[in-house]
């Protein structure tokens, strides 16, 4: 397994954000994070990242402890994927994902040629590499998580983690950032992908990690996890589960008189 | 296809570098030989070059002959080669301390003067000066003063809720005022006939008096500051992105952070220690740079501290020779700055 964590707690200013999680992620798998708003969804990508160090329990990445691991050997075994935010400089495509392979480089020195052939295979893959010369901040939503999702894999991990994706995206783009994310965990990357449309985890998720009040609520296979109780425990409004031809399909109970 | 727009991107930047280079070479020439006493340019070339044949050694194989004037010659090496190149070390110095200070902060609004350091180093250096301490006790104030600025400055700018770009600079300006209040008081209480003069010339900024002997002790704090500057340029792009994007692709965030700020005020302070308070240098090359070769700071570092270093000299050269008694340069670049800062604020596109 890639992802190991176990008994996971953490607290901010004393109040628990975290209580004893615990859950595993493999290769070849899309493993999706669910859970309203501030359940800890965030704080729990960060302890994995290594921002927040006052855990308790333990994480391990690849069988070693991510205490014991360097911000740069963190890098060397996962990948992130940011939400798409305002930049602050204008950064060409073709610079940003270069960026994904700084963990091969002493600190005193620039991306080479191996460096820019990672680059340029990844931008490739995803289809953009037409996009190379423009600059990032002038993309669309779509285009700049496809870049990110780019980085990514010049950084050549075999983890991606990924936080809300789709949230700023319009339907056709997250339906496309969605396909290009199941295709590379198809090809054994362990994705772990925070989100906030449950119905994206019935589609695209192996398995579903349900978070609620820092706790697992529920873990398992996507379709038999995610029932009409957990969702509406979960998000605190009636919802109903559909079969169709192509799969379970979440409605909302409307609720207006 | 690709391959063909990469290396137009490449020779863009060569390009650039090289253009930058060139009028710098140029203005550097031509600066030996403007002032009260002209020197023709093609005798300040064979003076400069008779001068570096005998430090190298050549000039007992290759003798050159000499045909020109010992004045010629004093007021080219003695009087206006210090000064020159005093001006493009401050200049680019003073750049570089900018284009770094705003990849770090993630803020092209950020440079020594908006950040304070340069009104902290002032205070520093009033300070050395009415203790009557040496030229290099005064270095070492206007490092303390500029370096305790900058660490203010970035922590409430950090722990102040809201928009980190508007907080950054209130708080800049806040505790920049602050020190100048000081600098205030000092010159109040500095003696009138001797301190005084010195401390109030110093604030508006000058490379006037500067002799061949203090270029080394200028370079070398200068020199120490760059080199890591430049080698760390790469690193410079991961930490713009940001706290969480920087360190999930594997930098050490604080340690490259801390390292960044302390060679940026290490520069900014050797520079303002030999020329006094220069303003705007800092904030307006680095946009400008970024306007010509783009945000990747492996091009854009360089390219600021060429065109900083020529910058500085066409002002100081203006400063020098526009009226008959000298403008303080610190003015000048002010009366520059302010209008470019404004351009800024009107600009149409969002992004600064």
């Amino acid at each position: 397994m890639s992802l190991s964590v176990c008994e996971l707690s953490f607290s901010y200013h004393r109040a628990p954000v975290l209580s004893g999680v615990s859950f595993e992620a493999h290769e070849g798998e899309l493993l999706a994070v669910l859970g309203p708003n501030g359940v800890g969804k965030t704080t729990l990508f960060r302890c994995i990242l290594g921002e927040q160090k006052r855990y308790f329990g333990t994480i391990e990445i690849d069988g070693a402890d991510r205490k014991r691991l360097s911000p740069r050997e963190v890098a060397h075994r996962i990948a992130y994927i940011p939400q798409t935010h305002a930049a602050a400089f204008r950064y060409t495509v073709r610079d940003m994902v270069l960026m994904g392979t700084s963990h091969t480089l002493s600190p005193f020195a620039s991306p080479g040629k191996k460096q820019e052939a990672a680059a340029a295979e990844a931008m490739e893959k995803l289809g953009i590499t037409a996009l190379s010369d423009r600059s990032f901040d002038a993309l669309s939503g779509g285009e700049q998580q496809l870049v990110y999702i780019a980085r990514a894999l010049a950084q050549q991990t075999r983890t991606l983690l990924m936080d809300e994706p789709t949230s700023s995206l319009d339907y056709g783009n997250q339906i496309r950032v969605l396909n290009a994310v199941k295709t590379l965990s198809r090809e054994g990357y362990s994705v772990l992908l925070s989100t906030h449309n449950p119905q994206h985890a019935l589609w695209y998720a192996d398995r579903v990690l349900a978070l609620k009040d820092g706790r697992v609520a529920a873990l398992g296979p996507a379709h038999e996890t995610l029932t009409e109780t957990l969702l509406e425990a979960l998000y605190g409004t009636r919802v109903t589960l559909t079969d169709s031809q192509t799969g379970p399909v979440i409605r909302p109970v409307p609720n207006i008189e | 296809m690709a391959k063909a727009e990469k290396r137009r991107g490449r020779g863009r930047r060569a390009a650039v570098l090289l253009i930058s280079g060139a009028v710098l070479l140029v203005l550097f020439f031509i600066s030996h030989a403007i002032g009260r006493y002209a020197v023709p340019v093609l005798d300040v070339i064979r003076i400069l070059v008779r001068r570096l044949w005998v430090l190298t050694g050549l000039d007992r194989i290759w003798p050159m002959h000499v045909t020109w004037t010992w004045q010629m010659e004093n007021a080219v090496v003695n009087i206006r080669l210090p000064r020159v190149l005093m001006a493009c070390m401050v200049g680019c110095s003073l750049s570089a301390a900018g284009a770094t200070f705003q990849g770090v902060f993630q803020n092209p609004m950020a440079s020594p003067d908006i950040l304070g350091a340069s009104n902290g180093a002032a205070f520093g250096a009033a300070l050395a000066i009415l203790l009557g301490l040496s030229t290099q006790m005064i270095t070492a104030f206007a490092f303390i003063g500029s370096l305790t600025t900058v660490v203010l400055v970035f922590l409430i700018a950090r722990w102040a809720p809201g928009f980190r770009t508007v907080n950054l600079i209130l708080a800049g300006i806040m505790i920049g005022s602050l020190f100048s209040a000081g600098t205030s008081y000092l010159k109040l209480v500095a003696d009138p006939n001797n301190q005084l003069p010195a401390i109030t010339y110093w604030l508006m900024g000058s490379l006037s008096g500067v002799r061949l002997e203090h270029l080394l002790p200028a370079a070398i704090p200068m020199a120490a500051g760059l080199l890591p500057l430049l080698l760390l340029r790469w690193r410079l792009n991961l930490l713009s992105l940001g706290e969480s994007e920087a360190r999930a692709l594997g930098v050490h965030t604080d340690l490259l952070r801390g390292a960044l700020i302390l060679c940026a005020t290490l520069i900014t302070a050797a520079s303002i220690s030999v020329s006094g308070v220069i303003g705007w240098v800092g904030l307006v090359i680095p946009h400008l740079s970024r306007k010509l070769i783009g945000s990747d700071h492996r091009g854009l570092l360089p390219c600021s501290m060429l065109i900083g270093s020529a910058f500085l000299l066409f002002v100081d050269d203006v400063s020098r020779d526009l009226l008959a008694t000298e403008i303080p340069i610190g003015i000048l670049t002010a009366v520059i700055g302010a209008p470019f800062f404004i351009f800024l604020l009107l600009r149409k596109e969002k992004t600064l």
